[in-house]
């Protein structure tokens, strides 16, 4: 009779939704088996079937409470698809990227200042009780203001472009519904510049910590991959329209400027039995080779540049760290945030400059279509949202790829590098090597977001099973 | 400060695509529709840590969420920041957490409670309020309105 035991943490924490790692050990305490379960939502593309096309866009918000502003306009790119408009009015395209790059400015602030920073200012070791946004708010007030209120500026700006945080209603079909006022825009712009600073200076923090402990996170859940974003014609970073690019490890194109329209040809979904959520992978390589990562890493990567000064400079100095090939390092994925982060109030801030806001032009139409995809860059990485709509308007087909999906098989593989590299062979498991876990699927940014919460449904736990499944010990992780 | 003077935040959540989960935003939606005086209404799918600033620029905040476990048809405590325990997740930001938060960043002094409304289904997707739920949100929102009317707390 084998000894297995199997270590349970669930859910892991500070990420969004819930996960569930279980990680099993043989008779010596030596790894086995290292896997990311997903508890994902799923029956929503077929909800969706018998609505009419115009609902989805303020429908698919209802997936998740997490990044409602993604789904919203990549539901309503494929939409414009439907409906014909092949050219959004100046005015409704720029809102629509304010919108994002709101979107894209809190998601990022969120996840550095309030999930990820308790692991790099207090140590992947320190004790739980202090290493947590509560900790963080207590030793680097200033610190945790700034998240707060970055987060704060990029919600005020969805909110004036999506009309509501709850079900907003602002991209439709062929546009947008309201432009900006001069008002909405000078609340902004009074703002703009101590933004800039703060995303500056948390480039810095990501930028110092990785570069100070680049020997000790190099290898940390690291491995070589293959990389996929969208990108805009010239090659520059666009993080809501372009076309598809793939390249490999040592950043040779696999495919470059595909129209994500015909995205079936290029990329494909395995099914495994041990997991809810599908495992893409590049046609032409094959599911065994083929799979890539997306999101900030992925899409500094990919990219030749990007069309915004001081991000530019970043992208430079980050590329430098490996000699302009791939970074392929995932802890990496906190600086590429935070280039985004400044990427995107740079954007923000070009944007409210622009008079096309205030525009009164704001919806297009042209010849009806039956089948639509629409694809944008979430803040988590790519996002595709395909349609078909019959003749009375009705979805009668939904397919959906979240940016977690495509990060699937990589977070898998850091996680087994991590539990491989820290917990296998340990006598004691303590709750800093379980973290470490934790650390390297944090890099990714995933949502597992179960679109649901109430008082009482979070329980917080790690267990520690034998073979046969019985418990030997549990704790609960404040 | 005299009571009518106070300024007050009710901040429901919760996500209304899933059935009894929408009681918090139910609520907010039928007092925001009062235009009480002095009361400030916000809902959202959870709560978020910008709240602990919105929290600060008010004397009272009253949480309202739907319950799986509490006593019918609703409770409604004080909260205190002192409870908080730092198991934040951006999904999941508890209320007390938002209230540490606003007491450690913002210097906030304002007075907290919980209402917890009970539900029972939350799996359900694009469901409405069950008949429960609903007859649980009726008797809170009578205690609700008295309170924001009178202030008090």
């Amino acid at each position: 009779m084998s000894a297995n035991k199997r270590v349970i943490i669930e859910p892991v924490t500070r990420v969004e939704g819930h996960g569930k790692v279980s990680i099993l050990l043989d008779e010596n305490n030596k790894v086995t088996q290292a896997r990311l379960h997903i508890v994902e939502f799923r029956g929503f593309e077929r909800f969706i079937q018998g609505r009419p096309y115009w609902e989805v866009p303020v429908l698919v918000q209802r997936l998740c409470g997490i990044c409602p502003v993604s789904h919203h306009l990549a539901a309503a790119k494929a939409m414009d698809v439907i409906v014909g408009a092949d050219k959004l009015t100046p005015t409704a395209e720029k809102m629509r990227r304010l919108m994002h790059y709101g979107q894209m400015f809190q998601s990022h602030a969120l996840h550095f200042f309030h999930l990820v920073s308790p692991d790099l200012l207090f140590g992947f070791d320190a004790d739980p009780k202090i290493r947590n946004v509560i900790g963080v708010a207590i030793k680097f007030p200033d610190l945790a203001v700034q998240g707060v209120m970055m987060r704060k500026f990029g919600q005020e700006i969805i909110k004036a472009t999506a009309g509501k945080k709850i079900h907003g209603t602002g991209a439709i079909p062929g546009g947008i519904n309201k432009n900006l006022s001069i008002a909405e825009r000078d609340f902004f712009l009074k703002d703009l510049k101590q933004m800039q600073d703060w995303a500056r200076g948390a480039l810095k923090i990501a930028k110092d910590y990785t570069v100070e402990n680049l020997k000790k996170i190099a290898s940390f859940g690291s491995f070589d991959s293959n990389h996929l974003s969208l990108i805009r014609k010239d090659g520059a970073m666009d993080l809501y329209h372009g076309g598809l690019r793939a390249i490999d490890a040592q950043g040779k194109k696999i495919f470059d400027h595909i129209d994500y329209s015909d995205y079936t040809d290029y990329i494909a979904e395995e099914v495994k039995s041990w997991s809810y959520m599908k495992f893409p992978f590049i046609k032409s390589i094959g599911a065994e080779k083929g799979w890539y990562r997306v999101g900030p890493l992925a899409r500094i990567n990919t990219c030749d540049f990007i069309d915004t000064p001081e991000a530019e400079a970043a992208r430079k100095e980050f590329m430098a760290v490996t000699n302009g090939k791939p970074n392929n390092i995932t802890m990496a994925y906190h600086w590429a945030r935070m280039i985004e982060l400044v990427h995107s109030i740079e954007k923000i801030g070009e944007l409210l400059n622009d008079k096309d806001l205030q525009g009164k032009d704001l919806v297009v139409k042209g010849k009806r279509r039956n089948e639509g995809v629409g694809l944008i860059e979430a803040p988590r990485g790519t996002l595709f949202h395909h349609y078909k709509v019959n003749d009375d308007d009705q979805i009668v087909m939904a397919n959906l790829i979240v940016s977690t999906t495509h990060n699937n098989e990589p977070m898998n593989r850091a996680v087994a590098k991590v539990a491989d590299e820290y917990i296998s062979g340990v006598p004691k498991i303590t709750e800093g090597l379980l973290n470490r876990v934790e650390v390297a699927i944090r890099a990714y940014d995933p949502c597992l977001s179960c679109a649901t919460h109430a008082m009482g449904k979070m329980p917080l736990k790690i267990t520690l099973y034998d073979y046969q499944g019985n418990e030997i010990t549990s704790r609960t992780k404040d | 400060m005299a009571k009518k003077n106070k300024k007050v935040l009710l901040l429901g959540f919760g996500n209304p695509a899933r059935a009894d989960d929408g009681l918090g935003p139910a609520v907010a939606e039928r007092i925001e529709k009062l235009n009480l005086p002095g009361v400030t209404v916000d809902s959202d799918y959870q709560l978020t840590i910008e709240d602990s600033a919105a929290v600060a620029e008010n004397d009272v905040v009253i949480f309202a969420d739907a319950s799986v476990n509490c006593a019918e048809p609703f409770t409604f405590e004080p909260l205190l920041a002192a409870n908080a325990t730092g198991s934040f997740s951006s999904h999941s930001v508890e209320p007390v957490e938002v209230l540490t938060l606003a007491e450690s960043l913002f210097k906030s002094k304002a007075k907290a409670f919980m209402l917890c409304i009970r539900g029972y289904e939350f799996d359900t997707f694009d469901a409405p309020l069950t008949e429960k739920a609903k007859k649980n949100l009726e008797k809170a929102l009578i205690f609700l309105e008295e309170l924001l009317i009178t202030k008090n707390f």
